[in-house]
């Protein structure tokens, strides 16, 4: 099974990195989270209610919509704002990429730990840019929200291909297959890493950092 | 066609449609009301959130959509459409935007509709929510208010695109397959925002005292024409007798939230994705629920009232009752708030003291139980000039009247923000106005100006020479710095 692949581009101001990150991360996970699943006897399962909540960036002219779960939030938002410290370590004129991959996890047998295998992965590369003036902040504000408009219609576009989606898993498998540890949503497995590569186009430093339950690979 | 899909199967999915576009027209409704949505995500599935997200169900937004679905499901040939507007204080409207679900005749036969069309429709909601964010027409109904609102229509049939203008954009939310068609979900959006650009209008003094640029009466109302579309914001003053739903019928109707992972006995169809299925003729216990609806229990707190007669025999419960007792997140408080939240065309005089009394910077503007027709400004038009562009209007309305001639640009009235609306003829408004239109420095006036320059050539000489003379305090005053 081949992993699929997205990557979408954005250039931004260091002040609205956070927000820009936050809004198309949340955009996929919506499309990519569902509620929980509550198995009852007899094979059959039921599935929770998803809220959903409206975000106002500050310093970028959009609003998107998040899943209502502060637990998913906050992770995300500590793998973004970890995302943005390098970002900003890294020099003035960094550019960084921040992946969120979709993954399943395998059992294999004794002594071989699981495996992960990714089955979407989506990349946003980032450009960060220095403006001289409040006019230019302002003209920035407005094109950034308008190119992020774009993305979350690229983003929409690729998930309703309905391509390669994980099997629904019984009881046994759902841990292979969705994040069960939060308590009002469940997410398909992922998992957020960053790099960061300075003006010359070399890596720097390569930052993997791991944000889920499970941290063994092979 | 038909004839290979089951007839449970065929049931379930005209159920999924018929909920699916239900559901569509509220989230678009909702995205154009000007405020933030929020719904709580809950881990215990309640069996009246389809789709398993949490959209609310506002009753006024459900019943036009029935009605204009009068019994109907969106098929091929037959799309639901909902069209956005925006309609300015001074009467002046113009399409914004429509939003097509249609159907074409590309059929999936393969699909499991009770698993794979039921979580793909659920995707495609989800996508909704996201690009009703994106649109021009989001940004512009999170500025309604005082200056313009946003007004929906639903209708069934063809798709009409030619009030959007030239130069209309599309955006395709997605699509989902099924054994009779496929869905198909679009934006048509205009991108030309240039209002009426040929409309005249007269310049006239700036306006002492409280202008009245409002509409006053409901919706509802035989002014307004048939074809304007009700307010976005707009809450029925009596819903609380639900008198206006009396079409409303008291059955229920649940949506599925079980699914099977393993094919068991009295499965109906083997799927490949590990047989999901719905298990028929469980008893009913709690919040289980079932897409069979013959043996759906009697949930209580179901916050969706269904039209039509679908055969049920449960007994439901009375219509208010649903509306008030729902069990999912905080639906009282949230329709409460609903129908608290007075829009622009609300005729209470106490309610519109209510906003008032809201902690809204703009809540004095807000028009005061003005019922006459003395005050209606259709009958007697205000003398300020309409805004052109409503973006334009909403960004100038902090007084750019006098400005100068902009011939294009029409400037709706001036309202200072925090002001009182008294009625004293010097308010701060005109202050305001005065106060940006001041005369002009005289030492800046052009002839003056050119006066007092050949003077000052004039009198150079005589200077140069008085400055000769003292040519030594002057020296001695700069030995002094030194």
């Amino acid at each position: 099974m081949n992993c699929r692949s997205e990557v979408l581009e954005v250039t931004v101001e260091a002040r609205q990195v956070e927000e820009a990150m936050l809004a198309l991360l949340h955009t996929i996970l919506l499309h990519r989270s569902t509620g929980k699943f509550h198995y009852k006897k007899e094979g059959t399962y039921s599935i929770g209610t998803v809220g959903t909540l409206d975000i106002d960036c500050d310093f970028i002219d959009f609003t998107f919509v998040r899943v209502s779960s502060e637990e998913l939030d906050r992770m995300i938002r500590k793998a973004v704002s970890e995302f943005k410290e390098a970002l900003s370590n890294s020099g003035s004129d960094g550019i960084g990429q921040i992946s969120l991959e979709f993954y399943q996890k395998k059992k294999s047998r004794w002594p071989f730990s699981d495996e992960c295998i990714p089955w979407e992965v989506w990349s946003i590369k980032v450009n960060v840019v220095n403006l001289a003036n409040e006019q230019e902040r302002q003209i920035c504000r407005e094109k950034v929200g308008e190119k992020l408009g774009e993305k979350v219609i690229n983003v929409v576009e690729v998930i309703n291909r309905h391509e390669y989606l994980p099997k629904m898993p019984t009881q046994s498998e759902v841990d292979n297959v969705f994040d069960t540890s939060l308590k009002d949503v469940q997410p398909y497995l992922y998992k957020i890493t960053y790099q960061i590569t300075d003006c010359l186009g070399t890596s720097v430093s390569t930052t993997m950092r791991r944000l889920i339950k499970d941290t063994l690979a092979l | 066609m038909d004839s290979e899909l089951s007839p449970q199967d065929k049931k379930d999915l005209d159920k999924f449609i018929k909920f699916f576009a239900l559901k569509t027209v509220q989230v678009i409704v909702q995205a154009r009301l000007g405020e933030k949505i929020c719904t709580r995500s809950s881990s215990s599935p309640t069996g009246s959130d389809w789709f398993n997200l949490g959209i609310k169900d506002i009753p006024e937004v459900t019943h036009e959509a029935k009605k204009a679905l009068a019994g109907q499901l969106p098929g091929i040939g037959r799309s639901m459409c909902v069209e956005i507007s925006l309609k300015t204080s001074e009467g002046d409207s113009m399409e914004l935007e429509t939003w097509c679900l249609e159907m074409n005749e590309k059929c999936d036969k393969d699909i499991k509709v009770s698993y794979t069309v039921y979580n793909r429709l659920s995707v495609l909601l989800k996508s909704l929510l996201a690009i009703t964010r994106v649109t021009p027409a989001y940004k512009l109904s999170r500025k309604q208010g005082h200056d313009y609102v946003i007004l929906y229509r639903i209708y069934f049939g063809e798709v009409q695109l030619s009030g959007l203008g030239e130069g209309f954009q599309t955006v395709r939310v997605g699509v989902v397959g099924t054994p009779i068609g496929t869905v198909t979900l679009s934006c048509a959006y205009r991108t030309n925002l240039a209002f009426m650009s040929n409309r005249q209008f007269e310049r006239s003094a700036p306006i002492m005292g409280i202008i009245v640029d409002h509409f006053v009466d409901p919706p509802c109302s035989s002014q307004r024409p048939a074809n304007m579309g009700q307010p976005c914001n707009y809450r029925a003053p009596d819903e609380e007798d639900g008198g206006q739903f009396a079409g409303v019928q008291d059955s229920q109707e649940v949506c599925n939230t079980s699914f099977s992972t393993s094919p068991p006995s009295q499965v109906l169809h083997t799927g490949k994705e590990g047989g999901v299925v719905l298990v028929p003729a469980q008893p009913p216990q709690g919040a289980d629920t079932h897409l069979t609806v013959e043996h759906a229990p009697n949930t209580p707190g179901s916050s969706f009232l269904s039209g039509e007669d679908d055969g049920l025999s449960q007994s439901g419960e009375g219509r208010r009752d649903d509306r008030r007792s729902v069990s999912p997140s905080d639906p009282v408080e949230s329709l409460n708030a609903f129908t608290r939240k007075v829009g622009a065309f609300v005729n209470k005089p106490n309610t519109q003291m209510t906003i008032a009394s809201l902690d809204l910077p703009f809540a004095a503007f807000a028009p005061r139980g003005l019922d006459t027709e003395e005050n209606d400004p259709m009958v007697h038009p205000p003398e300020s000039p309409p805004c052109l562009s409503p973006l334009q209007g909403s960004l100038h309305s902090e007084g750019s009247e006098g400005s100068g001639p902009q011939d294009d640009f029409v400037m709706v009235d001036f309202r200072p923000a925090f002001s009182k609306d008294d009625l004293l003829p010097m308010d701060l408004g005109t202050f305001y106005r005065e106060f940006q239109n001041p005369p002009q420095l005289a030492s800046l006036s052009l002839h003056i100006s050119s006066q007092s320059m050949a003077d000052d050539l004039d009198s150079l000489p005589e200077k140069l020479a008085v400055y000769e003379k003292n040519i030594d305090e002057f020296d001695a005053f700069v030995d002094m710095l030194q």
